[in-house]
């Protein structure tokens, strides 16, 4: 096992389960293990000739489980997938791909009584925004989002040591990322993507390549967050230093895609208000010196995020946001742009709508979410049904519609890819 | 201490002197509320719901309940919800403020995703987790939103009639409760429509003591529109045994307290 962390770990599991056959007929200890089997089948309804029609088709077995060491909590999740799809079975552990798809592996204990540390392969999120993030800067996997696997998958494991220290008033988390972990990013592999250097479209014959830091402890990664709840309203202040999570960046020389270096400064509320949910969001991204003024790198930018969440009718909730992306150097960027090179707007803005409708005694969970860019005049429409055949068996139908009229805009490339899929899932 | 004994028989006499008025509507439902959602500093349960739809198709929830009264002595209490069953929904946990004056505060965690969501709290009448039960029910509908007349008394029950101060606020037009006059916890409630029918049946199924406190163990909550109805036993419940109000914060619902819930 190449990845020392997860090294670490297996060697303290050794070590605890050596224990633990010692005082097997003393104790009994809490361990737990449930999971899921399902198929999930997809097409795409435009076609793309750089890839396959069928967008997605495969099967999945989930196994998770947790054992109590006394004060130490081991959990395991772990995917088996076949994925005739992307047809590669060799099992990468990094980059999830092949058969196994491990998507936790870590313990969790308390070495204080004011202290948590987890500590291996973790999901992680944070942040006020409903599909949009602005500091949370974990990976995403963005092939499952759009392919139409389940929601969880939009999140992609981390190797991390997080600590979390509490206190009456203010909460720390610190995570510590020893190697860079990039998000599953768009590469071409099974979704095209527009390459606006070549101004083509890139597929499953030519992917991106990509120049991925990737030096244990050098290219390392650090999250922090300060957060607290004043009366009812929750406060955050979260800062990161690391890379930009997708390509961002061109090695002119080699031609490959980079990761610029990338350090965000942010922060957010969220409170009832009016009647529902509000939250603001709002962070300084600040690229890497060298990008800043380069044209082929993304510059430093301001985000900011508006959200509100109502329930409208029963069982019927709303969700609303407002996402600009404002690009700082703007100047520097016009004047450094090669002629004939795609110019980007100063603001990318994005509206995003969410309706949810429970039904059936919450056995049937209608929904839609539509991304709309009012300034790309692109979108992105997610519809999913999800029904609860009995409490193990559950069906789920859904499309992904990617819109727009320009080639080289983030949603609109996509437009080949959009697709109708079904899934079929039983929980044990 | 002879002048204690002095002072304390005074007290027993004045106490005795003291004419025994009859309580009113709403003392009895201010009694009911604080026996049926208040015992004890904290109580733990385990949940077992079967919900049944008029065919008889069954569905289980499984649910670990810590809840804590706070010392603020104004009604907040705050709730940790964390489900063992159905498999899809194991280890989320549903966390709850409960406020008076203003709604409650909700929260939702989902360990796939390790993602805390807020909830927008406008209906509290609305199902919880898919039961027949509203939120409501399961948290205690503030004595205040409803006017509570006696309108009967025999040697079991106290007849309490309620009718909502904003009817345009719910669905019910009114409600009566049977109150048991030993213990004050709810037997029975019906809730009737706009047309004065019957729509809604809750019933106390079975009740027994724990450490000094009447408590229910089974109850029911029958939809009579649609012929569905919910279950509920609660086991393993223990009173007051210290759960510290960090349990119900943002860390605990990453960490299971599961020191709290054996």
């Amino acid at each position: 096992m190449k990845n020392p962390l997860l090294s670490l770990i297996t060697f303290c599991l050794c070590f605890f389960f050596t224990d633990e056959i010692v005082k097997a007929n003393t104790e009994n200890a809490f361990l737990d293990i449930n999971g899921f089997v399902e198929t999930r089948i997809g097409t795409r309804i435009k076609n793309d000739p750089q890839q396959k029609d069928m967008s997605i088709g495969e099967l999945r077995a989930q196994l998770e489980t947790e054992k109590d060491f006394e004060e130490i909590t081991f959990t395991m999740v772990t995917d088996m997938v076949i994925d005739p799809v992307l047809d590669s079975y060799t099992p990468d552990l990094e980059s999830g791909k092949g058969i196994i798809d491990l998507r936790q592996f870590n313990i969790l204990f308390s070495p204080t009584d004011n202290t948590d540390v987890k500590l291996g392969r973790q999901i992680l999120t944070w942040g006020t925004g409903d599909l949009l993030f602005i500091n949370d800067l974990f990976a995403k996997d963005f092939n499952s989002f759009f392919i139409g696997r389940d929601d969880e998958y939009l999140k992609a494991p981390t190797d991390a040591i997080k600590v979390s220290i509490f206190s009456d008033k203010i909460n720390t988390d610190l995570i510590y990322v020893p190697k860079f972990n990039a998000d599953r990013y768009i590469d071409g592999k099974r979704i095209s993507y527009f390459d606006p250097a070549s101004r083509r479209f890139k597929g499953r014959d030519n992917p991106i390549e990509v120049d991925t830091p990737d030096q244990w402890f050098d290219d390392d990664e650090l999250t922090l967050r300060l957060y607290g709840t004043i009366d009812n309203m929750e406060a955050a202040i979260y800062y990161y230093h690391g890379f930009w999570k997708s390509p961002a960046g061109m090695d002119t020389e080699s031609g490959k895609s980079t990761f610029p270096k990338l350090q965000v400064l942010g922060a957010s509320l969220r409170t009832p208000l009016f009647k529902g949910i509000t939250s603001l969001e709002a962070g300084y991204y600040k690229s890497d010196q060298a990008a800043q003024t380069d044209p082929l790198s993304n510059n430093s930018e301001f985000r900011l995020l508006i959200g509100h969440q109502k329930e409208i009718a029963k069982e019927f909730t709303l969700t609303i946001q407002y996402q600009l992306i404002h690009k700082l150097n703007y100047t520097d960027y016009l004047t450094h742009l090669p002629e004939n090179a795609i110019k980007q707007k100063i603001n990318h803005n994005t509206i995003t709508l969410r309706l949810t409708k429970l039904m059936l005694q919450q056995n049937l969970t209608l929904s839609l979410f539509n991304f709309y860019s009012p300034s790309d005049e692109d979108g992105y429409l997610r519809l999913q049904s999800h029904y609860k055949i009995t409490d193990d068996l559950k069906s789920t139908v859904g499309l992904n519609y990617f819109y727009g009229d320009e080639s080289h805009t983030f949603y609109s490339q996509f437009e080949n890819a959009s697709n109708v899929y079904t899934a079929i899932r039983y929980e044990y | 201490m002879k002048q204690l004994k002095y002072l304390s028989s005074i007290i027993v006499l004045a106490a005795l002197s003291v004419p025994c008025y009859a309580l009113d509507g709403t003392e009895i439902m201010q009694k009911a509320l604080n026996a049926y959602y208040y015992p004890g500093d904290d109580q733990r349960a385990q949940a077992h719901m079967t919900i049944l739809d008029n065919q008889g198709r069954e569905r289980i929830r499984d649910l670990t309940l810590l809840r804590l009264n706070l010392d603020s002595n104004d009604g907040k209490q705050k709730y940790y919800v964390y489900f063992n069953q159905p498999s899809d929904v194991k280890k989320m946990v549903f966390m709850a403020w409960k406020n008076i004056i203003r709604e409650d505060d909700r929260w939702l965690y989902l360990p796939a995703l390790d993602l805390v969501r807020r909830i927008a709290s406008s209906d509290e009448r609305s199902s919880f987790v898919g039961s027949h039960f509203f939120y409501e029910d399961v948290s205690g509908r503030s004595l205040e939103e409803d006017n509570h007349q006696l309108t009967n008394q025999d040697d079991k029950y106290y007849f309490i009639q309620s009718t909502p101060k904003q009817p345009e606020k719910v669905e019910f037009s009114s409600y009566q409760v049977w109150v048991d006059v030993n213990t004050f916890l709810p037997m029975k409630i019906e809730y009737y429509d706009q047309q004065k029918a019957v729509y809604r049946i809750y019933q106390t199924l079975s009740f027994t003591d724990i450490e000094g406190h009447p408590t229910v163990t089974k109850a029911q909550m029958e939809d009579t529109q649609t012929g569905g109805k919910t279950i509920v036993e609660y086991s393993a419940i223990k009173y007051s045994q210290g759960i510290p109000e960090k349990i119900f914060s943002e860390r605990y619902l990453r960490k299971t307290p599961k020191k709290y819930f054996k």
